[in-house]
């Protein structure tokens, strides 16, 4: 029997592999930026369920992941204005 | 509860998998969203409710709007050719292939030997100046991380200021007045909301990031209801506070080198040193993490 910690830890390969399929696959910059954005969700709960699957809480990864959210939405946002750019119709630049 | 486990396990990937198939853009963002807060629960069942806290409020709700925010500029876009049949075959190989590594990775792992980190974070977290030990390792016991990470964040800002090029800020478009009358109401309890946070991060879930986070959703919804304009050129106040919390922090160090090393905090005034870098990235990180928002916001309306 699988710990539910663990589950996560499974979820979050499901996630990364998905999103780096995702990246491969999507035409489309938004979709990119989307697949991204759920590669970096299933490494977070790797990191997290992996270090729990014994049933206790571990603040060390769990401040990791935090910083790593904010880096993410970052990394995000400057995804979208380099995207955005590429948008604009050729003429206006 | 493994039954909620196994059916909330089951509501993120699928949702995770709409995200990156659904044909429609905003589906897909919307979806996204969903996924988000999915994850928000997951992060609650994995007993993590600062993660759940930021996730709600960057991960789903920031992102998100910044998502849906640039759905318009992405509408005039010729659509780009897809992968081909062979490759996307091989792709998707490959992608099986890699999660039954991964899976198999995981679950092959040795189980037996003793958890160390926790265990040390808990037997030092009396000297760090706080009680609740996911700030302790934060801002404490690996203070650099978030001190690069600030970095890391004002850099990226700047850059997209430099991407974002000049644009048209003022919103011209009509506001809802429900949303405007909802804003008012709901912004000043976003910032109470921010200041009861940041108090709370030294004994329970909380903390700089997360009432940066509400300050942020603060500035957005102002934005959204026409009482805030988006950014073009930051001026000299708001370049302050942007670099304020990091400079602060960045000096704080400096000032606290009693071990001989870089950024150690003296045990009898640590706290007092987490709560006052913690107020400044408070600020810092709200008006980066709004930033984000309105810098985008007003390259949308550039043309």
């Amino acid at each position: 029997m699988i710990s539910s910690a663990l589950l996560y830890a499974l979820v979050g390969c499901a996630l990364f592999v998905a999103g780096v399929a995702g990246v491969l696959l999507a035409p489309h910059p938004l979709r990119r930026i989307l697949a991204f954005n759920v590669m970096g969700n299933g490494a977070f709960l790797v990191l997290v369920g992996l270090a729990q699957r014994a049933g206790f809480p571990d603040p060390v990864p769990q401040a990791m992941v935090l910083t790593g959210i904010v880096v993410a939405v970052a990394a995000t946002a400057l995804a979208l204005a380099l995207a955005r750019r590429l948008a604009e119709p050729e003429d206006e630049q | 509860m493994m039954a909620f486990d196994l059916l909330l396990a089951a509501a993120i990937i699928w949702s995770a998998v709409r995200a990156l198939t659904l044909r429609d853009a905003a589906h897909a963002v919307v979806l996204f969203i969903v996924f988000g807060l999915l994850m928000t629960l997951a992060w609650v069942r994995l007993d993590a409710p600062d993660i759940a806290l930021a996730e709600a409020a960057i991960g789903a709700g920031l992102t998100g709007a910044l998502l849906l925010d640039a759905l318009g500029a992405f509408r005039r876009m010729p659509p780009a050719a897809g992968t081909g049949g062979w490759t996307r075959a091989i792709i998707l190989a490959a992608s099986g292939m890699l999660l039954f590594a991964f899976i198999h990775a995981l679950l092959a792992m040795p189980y037996g030997e003793r958890v160390v980190l926790p265990e040390w974070v808990a037997a030092q977290v009396s000297q760090s100046g706080v009680t609740h030990p996911v700030t302790a390792v934060l801002l404490n016991f690996r203070g650099y991380d978030t001190l690069l990470e600030v970095g890391v964040l004002l850099v990226a800002l700047i850059a997209l200021l430099a991407v974002a090029g000049s644009g048209n800020a003022s919103r011209k478009t009509a506001v809802n007045p429900m949303l405007r009358a909802f804003a008012s109401a709901a912004a000043p309890l976003g910032i109470l909301a921010a200041g009861y946070l940041l108090w709370a991060g030294a004994h329970r879930p909380g903390g700089a990031f997360q009432a940066g986070a509400m300050v942020a959703a603060a500035a957005v919804l102002l934005h959204l209801s026409g009482r805030l304009p988006a950014w073009v050129a930051p001026g000299r106040l708001l370049r302050a506070g942007l670099a304020g919390g990091l400079l602060f922090f960045l000096a704080a160090g400096l000032f606290m080198t009693d071990a001989g090393a870089y950024l150690t905090y003296p045990p009898p005034s640590a706290g007092s040193w987490i709560l006052a870098i913690e107020t400044g990235l408070t600020i810092s990180l709200g008006l980066a993490l709004a930033g984000l928002f309105l810098v985008l916001a007003g390259q949308g309306r550039a043309q």
